[in-house]
């Protein structure tokens, strides 16, 4: 999935992130959109808060595309919903709008995952595997590693370098930490896929 | 190189290509990311600059007036009710014909209170002296802000860059920051033939009566029409230097043959070109026209492009409570004062963040229905969110 690889195959793709302030739910879409970027794609990120507070819910958007992006809309009819925090699916519909075929990253201790005529879904305890890495239940780029494995939208190298670059600032140690719950992230549905086979 | 930018970081970079000797603002979101990025560079020596955090958006504009007075370049950032506090402040910076340059990251005004992004606060000083351009992507931001500074110097008249809060303040999308050298060469240090300066006293900002109030006016006035051609042959000159052109004053969209165009501002004309690709792929003979450059108002440049047009729609993110489209009715007198008769059609929508959609633009274009009588505008309609998941295929 390097530059050169991909750059003649057309594909646009949206991302619908749900989460609440404080999950890094907007960092999450910036990550992917930032990894898209890295691999050779336009992209774009952005996010929609209803009040910039702790805990409040947070949605965030994610294009990418082969050719250039020039709407600045949210996203309606996601390729994928990536859900951080499994409560919000009482309050609102988060699957609002999801393609036929389209991919849902859960995170949540319980549910396995599965798919039907509609829909693929992926659960897994991102926040537990948070907590390990991060020392705090931060599911961001747990999520963002199986959302990777499981679409090949964009690569785990380039995910890694998003994560090196945009979290620089805050130190090596939460760069690793995080490159390490992606990585987990990445390799949780690469195990469930051969349990499933 | 391009690199993938938050719209408010792009800005603040290239405001520090511009090198600023004085950055002034109070937070206000969305505008906080620009300046706090700015704070940032100040902090860490990598911009040269004063940082003044200041009381009030108030105090924000009457640092820069006093910096540029003083012959500094200055920058400061505000939206929404920011960018009410400042407005005694802004006229006097037009007043004085000062070259400050200002980003309104735009935001509705209160009340209610709301966050997001429409036209209503920076609409509301188009008659305080300010050139104002909307840009329509956070590349256009960025470049923008060279061309500014470059166009305030030159014409001793403020530049207000409105760039839609979230839509463009908080996306990450690509974008190429020129080098340094280049943004040298293209924008020399800032001289100030009236820079106040204690060893040749003078005053600034002097009582004028009525025998001579009416000529301040009068030569503001001349200076934004002497300002067109300024702001057209600067982005022709970015263009040739950078390899980007923004429009200058007015961009047309596919306008070859087009029989209606929709005409509107800021990051909304993405979606825009977007739908007339479409509607063009169906054959149907339409284009769009982006006012880029609000104040002054083209209205010979609008004339010309449109003479041509059998519809035209104003779709505007703002309004005039009590009159209706602010566009749409500047249009409508350019038009008229042209010998143009054709009806313009006002369509209000966006306010207060809503999303103005591919399908909600779509609709604009193809809403046939005769507007009620005595109506001169109608708000656009809505975009319909279904609950439910499963609207199409995955691709």
């Amino acid at each position: 999935m390097d530059k050169k690889g991909k750059s003649n195959m057309p594909i646009f793709k949206e991302i619908r992130f749900h989460g609440r302030g404080g999950q890094g739910t907007v960092s999450a879409a910036a990550l992917m959109a930032l990894a898209a970027f890295e691999d050779g794609f336009e992209s774009q990120a952005f996010p929609k808060f209803g009040s910039e507070r702790r805990g409040a819910p947070v949605e965030a958007y994610v294009r990418i595309s082969s050719t250039i992006i020039r709407a600045h809309n949210q996203v309606y009819t996601p390729d994928a919903v990536v859900i951080q925090d499994v409560g919000l699916l009482r309050s609102e519909p988060l699957l609002r709008g999801l393609k036929r075929g389209g991919l849902i990253v859960l995170n949540s201790e319980q549910n396995p995952g599965g798919e039907d005529d509609n829909f693929r879904w992926i659960c897994l305890p991102a926040s537990q595997i948070g907590e390990h890495h991060l020392g705090r239940p931060l599911p961001n780029t747990v999520l963002l590693g199986a959302l990777a494995a499981n679409t090949e939208w964009v690569s785990l190298s380039a995910l890694e370098q998003a994560v090196t670059n945009h979290l620089a600032s805050k130190g090596e140690t939460l760069v690793k930490a995080n490159i390490d719950a992606l990585r987990e992230g990445y390799g949780f549905i690469t195990q469930a896929e051969e349990v499933m086979a | 190189m391009k690199k993938l930018l938050e719209g408010s970081q792009a800005v603040a970079e290239a405001v520090s290509l511009c090198r600023p000797q004085v950055v002034a603002a109070y937070p206000i979101t969305p505008q906080t990311h620009i300046i706090e990025r700015l704070a940032q560079q100040v902090a860490n020596g990598e911009l040269e600059a004063e940082f003044i955090n200041a009381e009030s958006e108030f105090g924000a504009a009457s640092i820069v007036l006093g910096a540029v007075a003083a012959g500094a370049r200055a920058f400061t950032a505000t939206a929404s009710q920011g960018l009410l506090l400042m407005t005694e402040v802004l006229y006097n910076i037009a007043g004085l014909r000062l070259p400050v340059v200002m980003v309104c990251a735009n935001r509705a005004v209160g009340a209610p209170i709301n966050i997001f992004s429409d036209h209503q606060d920076s609409m509301a000083l188009r008659d305080s002296g300010w050139i104002q351009l909307y840009v329509e992507s956070n590349q256009e931001a960025a470049d923008s802000m060279i061309q500014a500074y470059r166009i305030a110097e030159a014409c001793e008249l403020p530049v207000m860059v409105c760039m839609d809060g979230f839509f463009l303040t908080h996306t990450f999308e690509p974008v190429d920051l020129p080098i340094q050298a280049a943004v040298d060469d293209f924008l020399p240090p800032f001289h100030f033939a009236r820079a106040l300066d204690p060893s040749r006293p003078m005053t600034l900002g002097g009582a004028s009566e009525a025998d001579n109030y009416q000529e301040y006016r009068s030569a503001q006035q001349a200076a934004m029409e002497d300002a067109q051609p300024v702001i057209e042959a600067f982005d022709a000159e970015f263009d040739d230097q950078f390899g980007r052109a923004h429009g200058g004053l007015l961009q047309a969209y596919r306008l070859d043959e087009a029989q209606t165009v929709l005409l509107g501002m800021g990051s909304l004309m993405g979606a825009v070109r977007d739908v007339v690709d479409k509607l063009r792929d169906q054959g149907q003979a339409v284009g769009a026209l982006r006012l880029r450059c609000f104040r002054p108002f083209p209205a010979q440049a609008l004339a010309q492009y449109l003479s041509g047009a059998q519809r035209i729609i104003v779709l505007e993110k703002a309004i005039s409570i009590g009159a209706g489209g602010i566009v749409a009715a500047e249009l409508r007198a350019a038009l008229h004062q042209a010998g143009i008769m054709t009806p313009v059609e006002s369509v209000i929508g966006g306010l207060g963040g809503r999303d103005l959609t591919p399908e909600v633009i779509e609709a604009v274009f193809q809403e046939t229905t005769q507007d009620e009588a005595g109506a001169t505008f109608r708000f656009a309609p809505d975009h319909v969110t279904p609950d439910e998941p499963v609207r199409e295929d995955c691709s």
